[in-house]
């Protein structure tokens, strides 16, 4: 069950990047409203350059909004990354001089965690993410999906109560996002934390979430919002269903327009 | 030791052998070049002199202090030029053609400057390998991925934390093939430095030497020369292979 209380409460955000050498300035987001409820899985989709990756950056405080309020917890977020929050991004972040492990204790590590409870933490993520086998390899050695997985770990050890994940699964190809999305799924459960997931893709905002948030192209704002029903024990096999299409045509229905205007402003 | 290791060895072991045949022969002159295996007495008697074993120690630390300003200097101009985009536009043309100037014509300017001493030579070695340095450490700062630099303010890494623990780890295999480079070009300043106006050194005593018609001392002295530049790059060679099979070529 989801719970009633708000965590992160977005009122009136814009984001418009200044002009920058006799440019113009971009009107890259909002404005708009958007409330997390705490424990929910809620994923954002749009057409390219919509500004989804903005609304990211804003909610973790990796951005400041140009105008309107941003709260996590009903404490604002202004400059920083607040506690509670962790952030996976899109492109591989994994540090390629440390190994599976080094990689997952790091913040812990900065954090001066005593090494017992660093060790206890990062052996128990590596485990659930099935990586403890590959504890000492370095990224070099492991395949793409397994560095994104990496990346989670070092997210994950932190306990993160808001997990920001900006296109995760971007890099990798279809069965293995699927793999991975189920993984997703499964730790969204282990540790009760609430999840935005920025994605391009619409079957997997419709297979993952409680709630997608449908963009327009530029300057991004909510145009729809789509509960997806789904109860939380769930995994990829959701797809067969038909109530999977059916979510899958209200997002594309509402998406539809605002990608064709986003692919014709890019012309 | 690898297939390659084995034809390189083939390779050198058959150019050893064959000048060794065309010395032993008469096939070259004796006073142009002497066998290899006459070379490595020469080298193996210059050891045992005092003198020598000065003469490659200062040439050591000389090639050591141009190597450490060197490498002080171009971090420092790199991180600077890493910092500021348009110094940096402003400067690339003189980077990128750097090494078409014939540095070594500052010389006797050093010389003027700094007086008949080991400073002239410092600066040549270190005018040699700075740039290098630099833009080799401008162009690892430039390659920090900027998912490596959102990640650190994900985990609000203080900057020097950031430089310490992200930046620099990230750049190491830059950094690293700069302070390679740093080396090659310290020797090469400092070796020619002596040759042309020094009293003292390992390039001072080849020269002595070659104007003494002495070729035993002079091969010897650049078998030896060869084996002390060889072993550090060789050295650092194996480093670099291994820190980079690690990452992956990251």
């Amino acid at each position: 069950m989801l719970s009633d209380d708000i965590q992160v409460r977005l009122h009136g955000v814009t984001r418009i990047y200044p002009a920058v050498e006799g440019g113009k300035a971009v009107h890259a987001l909002g404005p708009l409203d958007l409330e997390l409820r705490e424990g929910e899985f809620f994923s954002v989709v749009g057409p390219s350059g919509c500004g989804k990756s903005t609304l990211l950056d804003v909610v973790a405080g990796l951005a400041s909004p140009s105008s309107g309020s941003v709260t996590f917890e009903g404490r604002p977020v202004a400059g920083e990354v607040p506690d509670g929050i962790g952030v996976v991004f899109q492109e591989d972040a994994s540090f390629p001089w440390l190994s599976s492990y080094d990689n997952a204790a790091f913040a812990l590590r900065r954090a001066g965690l005593p090494e017992a409870e660093i060790r206890e933490r990062v052996e128990h993520t590596l485990s659930f993410m099935g990586l403890l086998p590959f504890a000492d390899a370095y990224p070099a050695q492991l395949s793409g999906g397994m560095r994104q997985r990496v990346c989670i770990a070092r997210t994950l050890v932190t306990r993160p109560r808001l997990l920001l994940l900006d296109e995760p699964f971007g890099a990798l190809d279809q069965q293995t996002r699927l793999l991975m999305g189920d993984e997703l799924l499964a730790l969204w459960r282990e540790t009760g934390a609430t999840v935005l997931l920025i994605t391009h893709s619409l079957d997997e905002a419709a297979l993952l979430s409680d709630r997608v948030g449908v963009m327009s192209a530029r300057p991004g704002v909510f145009i729809d919002r789509v509960e997806t029903g789904w109860a939380r024990e769930r995994d990829s096999r959701i797809v067969a269903e038909p109530a999977f299409g059916r979510v899958s045509g209200r997002i594309w229905e509402g998406l539809r327009d605002q990608s064709i205007k986003a692919l014709e402003s890019a012309r | 030791m690898t297939r390659a290791s084995w034809i390189r060895l083939a390779v050198l072991g058959s150019a050893v052998a064959l000048l060794e045949v065309t010395c032993r022969l008469g096939w070259v002159s004796r006073h142009a070049v002497i066998a290899p295996s006459e070379m490595v007495r020469g080298a193996w008697r210059a050891l045992g002199q005092a003198d020598v074993r000065r003469d490659m120690l200062l040439t050591l630390s000389t090639v050591a202090q141009s190597f450490v300003l060197a490498i002080l200097v171009g971090f420092a101009i790199g991180v600077a030029l890493h910092r500021m985009p348009r110094l940096r536009r402003a400067l690339d043309p003189f980077l990128a053609s750097y090494y078409a100037v014939p540095t070594f014509v500052f010389y006797p300017v050093f010389i003027v400057l700094f007086g008949l001493n080991r400073w002239p030579l410092v600066a040549i070695g270190f005018l040699f390998a700075v740039v290098a340095v630099a833009i080799n450490t401008l162009d690892g700062l430039s390659r920090v991925p900027r998912a490596f630099l959102r990640t650190a303010r994900a985990m609000k890494l203080s900057g020097a934390q950031t430089l310490a623990r992200i930046v620099l780890p990230a750049a190491a295999p830059w950094l690293f093939t700069g302070a390679k480079f740093a080396v090659a070009y310290s020797f090469i300043g400092v070796i020619a430095g002596e040759f042309v106006q020094a009293g003292a050194g390992i390039g001072f005593a080849i020269a002595f030497a070659y104007n003494s018609f002495d070729s035993l001392t002079m091969y010897g002295l650049m078998i030896l020369l060869f084996g002390i530049v060889g072993t550090i790059n060789m050295t650092l060679w194996s480093y670099e292979r291994r820190l980079y099979a690690r990452r992956g070529g990251r």
